[in-house]
């Protein structure tokens, strides 16, 4: 590889259809306008076995509304970050939220390749494209065109996952991951993958496997510790005054988490807990067990579907017993599939779409505008999270792993959730908020009536050695 | 436990099986008649609820709803028939199963294609909500009854039309020699298109009812599928008694096993392990209950043929 | 027959010389998904022994796929966390050696697939299918909520586990162990098809009277087919585990099932080679479609329909003819 240093005049009024042409031929390694005599500065790499000459003539100077040109070769390089050869794979492509940007932007010298491993096929899809969205949005914002990120479907499937790790890191050469929405999934994929080096930035799911024993130097969760939201319903349940409250949740890891997340911040005595199969989909039998029971308060744990057909059911069982739970059964993709079931019910949570900060109302407005439907939880989480990373490759390249670090734990942007800060464990320090769902016109949505817990942290910073 | 609580958790039993009766009533015609394992049968439950929602949505009639799930699934049905099932009678089961387990993944992605990735708003109307009082001071969910009703009207309408109709009479020739009734002037291809499409229809029917209480979503109908297939394996296949029969006792074995063991469970361990203990036995209850059936009955309880 | 064995030579040279230029143009990533390829090869030649050789028609076969991929992970757990496995009536530790854990991957599959063998081969046609499909099932919702084990989170491994004299945590040298395991199991296969006992069972599986009336008796022929069965499917979930470093649930689902057989049907039942051409097709097909759009399910199941309705005996079947086509 030969590097060059090309400076270009350009007829007047041309300099930007020339960079457009530039950018579509994807030979640059950088481009740049300038000002000065010489209206754009392109670095490029020739490959060693290319007759230099004749590869400016060739795929250059034949560009309509080029002038002159004056081309450096470069010799020796002292300090140098690798070219990365500019050739573009089927699924990767390069973001550029418009050419003209794309040319103006690129102020750290070099850029960042970021893996997104979502589901976006199949039952649990809906979550990943929100995640996607609100991640895409955040980089097309920025103007940056040095962010590439490769995404990649894992079906929901955790050796799916494993196996996409595996390609970004090998084969993409990623710096960073990103985008796993379930935590069996994230079990699988991120101590391998921070064990090589890697970045990985959680846009959802927090199990405590990674939280306490298992933290990481370079995992970052930007959503939450799982059990922070029933944390968060526990001590609301109790500040309402409710002591004896109904526990229902499926019989999985995260189930348990949540409902012991509860347990630990309700000072009452649940008169029951009920464990239920994954997946199911019929709760008559929990429901009169909740009728019968006697207890003051339901609180449940059934994210995506479950959720759904427990709240239509229960809404049709006469139970007039209060319900109660995190955010996931009442998010902004599903609301509308539970209807009117769903009216008046509080859930817990650290986002809301009317939460009052400048970030957060264009946030709400943009993702509004580029995708005509409302953000959810998990598009507001992918949005945080791309724009953590662009604020710390605003300081720090990241092949310098601990300057990137560093810049990554000051969590120095502008949150839709306001205040947010990293604890020891590289989980958010945040509010969370107690939410009422509404109805507003024909959309039910939620809004903000109270704050259940301030500046939480998570119960497994003691544990987390780093 | 009180025994009125045990009374109602039978009836939400008797309630499960009849919805998944629904489901496997059409599944077991299918299988019993044409010999065909039909691994798509949930992704017509599927588009059932779907078309369903969809015309709900854009009328706001239940009823008109129920009938558009009705002929959509059938007309699902028909097409995949002409186009695929027809080309699979005459092969072994294995080529049956790999061309419907393809057909479940083309029918669930181009759902989402069509609907987006987020479930879709599905509801009982006004006039079936809201509970009635049972004897004995039960109060019960007025449409989980109609669900029970419809259910039994189904069961006996087929029995009635197996026994007794023209069409019964071919239908059941043709489970016994479907040569012998072709080479007797029966038009054999259009009574299979006719047995799928009401299987089809069957089908769509209890997804658009049972939407109206769960989530209409992609993926809805292979939890179903796998309890439809546990249900007529039990029951013996083919025979609409059987699945009857079948369903029912998977339903109650079901929703009994999960109010009832962490109780018993309770009694001898501390109530964190018993709860979990007692939801993991809950959902291995009805493959134990399927496993045991087989062994003293290998074809089922009703699967004489 | 000459078209097969051109076949089948053509396949074992292409999964090696593919690999071997991946790993010569620093692609370690095809490296890793050939060793896929073969793991799901070495799975659907299991299952092809019950399946085609036996006309067992087993959706159940992620029974012993989970069993021998929770073995590893299991034995890795005790190993990495220094805490014995059991201590009465004595005691027995955590293993990182891959000799030892496929070993007893293997063994315990086959005690797993002789008892369910045993009370499954009561019946037959699609009440076997169903029945070996409720016992995988209950293994799966077993493992969910088996806490200790991580539940449906699953275990990880962290590293693979050690193989003396290998670091096989490189890509090319797992990959050498698992195409000589490959090798290893189609000789085994190809010797056990060809032996009396083989003949016997494909005697079995076209006229069980006849059998019969011969002396054999064929319900101790399919049980002996349906252990071996899940033995190989064990020893390949071992691998699969080793792969991913990493075991869950999912590996007991019935998708998994489905898939087993899927490649199997795919490849050609009955035939030796088929499942290793069936897994192949089907990581390439997902490799190559997966890139086309969000919806490439849609793609995969027509590539998959148009098998079954024009290929009839999956690629074997379509290439090689139908000389040994099942019935």
């Amino acid at each position: 590889m030969n590097c060059i240093l090309a400076q270009i005049r350009c007829r007047p009024g041309k300099s930007y259809a020339v960079a457009n042409e530039i950018c579509l031929r994807e030979i640059q390694s950088e481009l740049y306008s300038t000002s000065g005599p010489f209206d754009l500065l392109l670095k490029l790499y020739v490959p060693s076995s290319e007759d230099i000459g004749k590869f400016v003539n060739d795929r250059i100077l034949d560009i309509d509304g080029i002038e002159r040109t004056v081309t450096t070769l470069m010799f020796k390089a002292f300090r140098n970050n690798k070219p990365n050869g500019g050739n573009m794979k089927l699924k990767s492509f390069l973001i550029a939220a418009s050419l003209a940007t794309a040319i103006a932007g690129a102020a750290s010298a070099e850029g960042v390749k970021v893996g997104m491993i979502t589901t976006l096929s199949g039952g649990g899809a809906g979550l990943g494209i929100d995640v996607r969205d609100g991640f895409m949005l955040a980089v097309a914002q920025s103007g940056r065109n040095d962010i590439e990120v490769v995404i990649e479907d894992d079906q929901r499937k955790p050796d799916i996952a494993v196996q996409l790790a595996d390609k970004m890191i090998q084969s993409e050469k990623v710096d960073v991951l990103t985008g796993i929405i379930w935590s069996n999934l994230a079990i699988a994929v991120v101590p391998a993958a921070v064990a090589q080096g890697k970045f990985y930035l959680s846009p959802n799911a927090g199990p405590s496997a990674l939280a306490g024993k298992g933290c990481h130097q370079n995992y970052f969760n930007v959503a939450w510790q799982n059990d922070n939201l029933s944390e968060a319903g526990g001590a609301y349940l109790s500040d309402e005054g409710f002591t004896s409250p109904f526990l229902l949740a499926p019989n999985y890891p995260a189930g348990h988490d949540m409902l012991t997340g509860f347990k630990s911040f309700h000072k009452g005595e649940p008169v029951n807990e009920v464990y239920t199969k994954l997946g199911q989909t019929d709760y008559a039998a929990e429901i009169a067990q909740i009728r019968a029971s006697g207890a003051d308060s339901v609180f449940f744990f059934l994210p995506g579907g479950m959720g759904i057909s427990f709240l239509k059911q229960y809404a049709d069982s006469g139970v007039d017993i209060p319900v109660f739970g995190p955010a996931f059964s009442f998010d902004q993709g599903i609301l509308q599939a539970v209807g009117a079931a769903a009216l008046g019910v509080k859930n817990t949570s650290q986002w809301s779409k009317d939460l009052e900060n400048e970030t957060n109302a264009a946030f709400v407005e943009s993702f509004q505008a580029k995708y005509g439907r409302l953000p959810s939880l998990y598009a507001s989480q992918g949005f945080d999270t791309a724009n953590l990373l662009i604020s710390a490759l605003a300081v720090a390249d990241v092949s310098d792993a601990d300057a990137f670090r560093a810049a990554l734990e000051a969590a120095d942007f502008a949150s839709t959730r306001g205040d947010f800060a990293f604890a020891a464990n590289h989980h958010p320090i945040q509010d969370i908020y107690v939410r009422e769902v509404i109805q507003e016109g024909d959309v039910f949505t939620n809004k903000i009536v109270g704050i259940a817990l301030s500046d939480h942290s998570n119960a497994y910073v003691d544990q987390c050695s780093m | 436990m009180s025994l009125l609580l045990f009374i109602e958790q039978a009836l939400n039993g008797l309630q499960f099986g009849v919805m998944l009766f629904l489901m496997a009533a059409g599944l077991t015609l299918v299988f019993g008649v044409m010999g065909l394992i039909n691994l798509a049968h949930g992704s017509l439950y599927m588009v059932g609820a779907f078309a369903a929602a969809a015309v709900a949505a854009a009328t706001g009639s239940f009823l008109l709803a129920l009938v558009a799930s009705f002929v959509c699934a059938a007309f699902a049905g028909v097409l995949i028939e002409f186009f695929v099932i027809r080309r699979l009678y005459d092969r072994d089961h294995l080529d049956q199963v790999l061309a419907t387990f393809a057909l479940i993944l083309i029918f669930s992605e181009g759902t989402r294609w069509t609907f987006g990735s987020f479930p879709l708003f599905l509801d009982k109307p006004d006039w079936l909500s809201g509970t009635v009082m049972l004897p004995f001071g039960i109060e019960y969910s007025l449409y989980r009854l109609v669900i029970i009703l419809v259910g039994l009207i189904v069961a006996a309408s087929l029995f009635w039309m197996i026994a007794r109709t023209r069409i019964g009479i071919r239908i059941r020739a043709g489970e016994n020699d479907r040569e012998m009734i072709g080479a007797l002037g029966v038009n054999i291809s259009l009574l299979y298109t006719f047995v799928f499409a009401l299987g089809a229809a069957l089908a769509g029917l209890a997804g658009a009812l049972i939407g109206a209480i769960q989530s209409v979503q992609v993926g809805m109908g292979e939890p179903v599928l796998i309890l439809a297939f546990v249900v007529i394996v039990i029951g013996g296949i083919g025979s609409i008694k059987g699945a009857l029969i079948g369903a029912i006792l998977v339903g109650l074995t079901d929703t009994l096993g999960r109010s009832l063991l962490p109780a018993l469970f309770g009694l001898f361990l501390e109530p964190s392990s018993a709860t979990s203990l007692g939801a993991s036995l809950s959902s291995m209850s009805i493959y134990l209950l399927m496993i045991g059936v087989l062994l003293f009955r290998p074809k089922g309880l009703f699967g004489g043929v | 027959m000459r078209k097969e064995s051109l076949l089948n030579a053509a396949l074992l040279v292409v999964l090696l010389a593919f690999p071997l230029w991946a790993w010569f143009v620093d692609e370690p990533f095809l490296i890793t998904l050939t060793t896929r390829a073969i793991v799901f090869a070495i799975a659907g030649i299991g299952l092809n022994f019950a399946l085609g050789f036996g006309g067992l028609v087993s959706l159940g076969h992620a029974a012993f796929f989970g069993l021998g991929g929770y073995v590893v992970g299991v034995l890795a757990f005790h190993a990495q966390t220094y805490t014995p496995l059991m201590e009465w009536p004595f005691a027995i530790g955590g293993t990182k050696s891959m000799p030892v854990t496929w070993l007893t991957a293997i063994v315990l599959s086959t005690v797993l697939a002789f008892a369910i063998g045993a009370l499954s081969l009561r019946t037959t046609g699609v009440y076997f299918i169903m029945i070996t499909l409720a016992f995988a099932q209950m293994l799966f919702y077993f493992t969910i909520s088996w806490s200790t084990y991580g539940g449906e989170d699953g275990l990880s491994l962290y590293v693979r586990n050690g193989f003396p004299g290998l670091n096989t945590m490189d890509p090319i040298q797992f990959f050498a162990i698992c195409y000589v395991i490959l090798l290893i199991v189609l000789f085994i296969v190809f010797s056990i098809s060809r032996s009396s006992f083989g003949l016997a069972l494909g005697a079995s599986r076209q006229n069980e009277e006849r059998i019969q009336a011969v002396g054999q008796v064929p319900f101790r022929l399919y049980l002996t087919a349906f252990a071996i069965s899940g033995a190989i499917t064990g020893l390949a979930g071992a691998l699969f585990a080793d792969l991913n470093r990493f075991v869950s649930p999912t590996m007991f689902s019935w998708q998994t099932s489905g898939e087993i057989m899927v490649f199997v049907i795919l490849g050609g039942v009955g035939r030796v080679f088929g499942p290793v051409a069936g897994a192949v097709l089907f990581i390439l097909l997902e490799h190559t479609l997966g890139g086309l759009s969000e919806f490439w399910h849609i793609y995969l199941g027509a590539v998959l329909l148009g098998v079954v309705l024009f290929a009839r005996g999956g690629l074997y079947g379509m290439i090689a003819g139908r000389e040994v086509a099942h019935d």
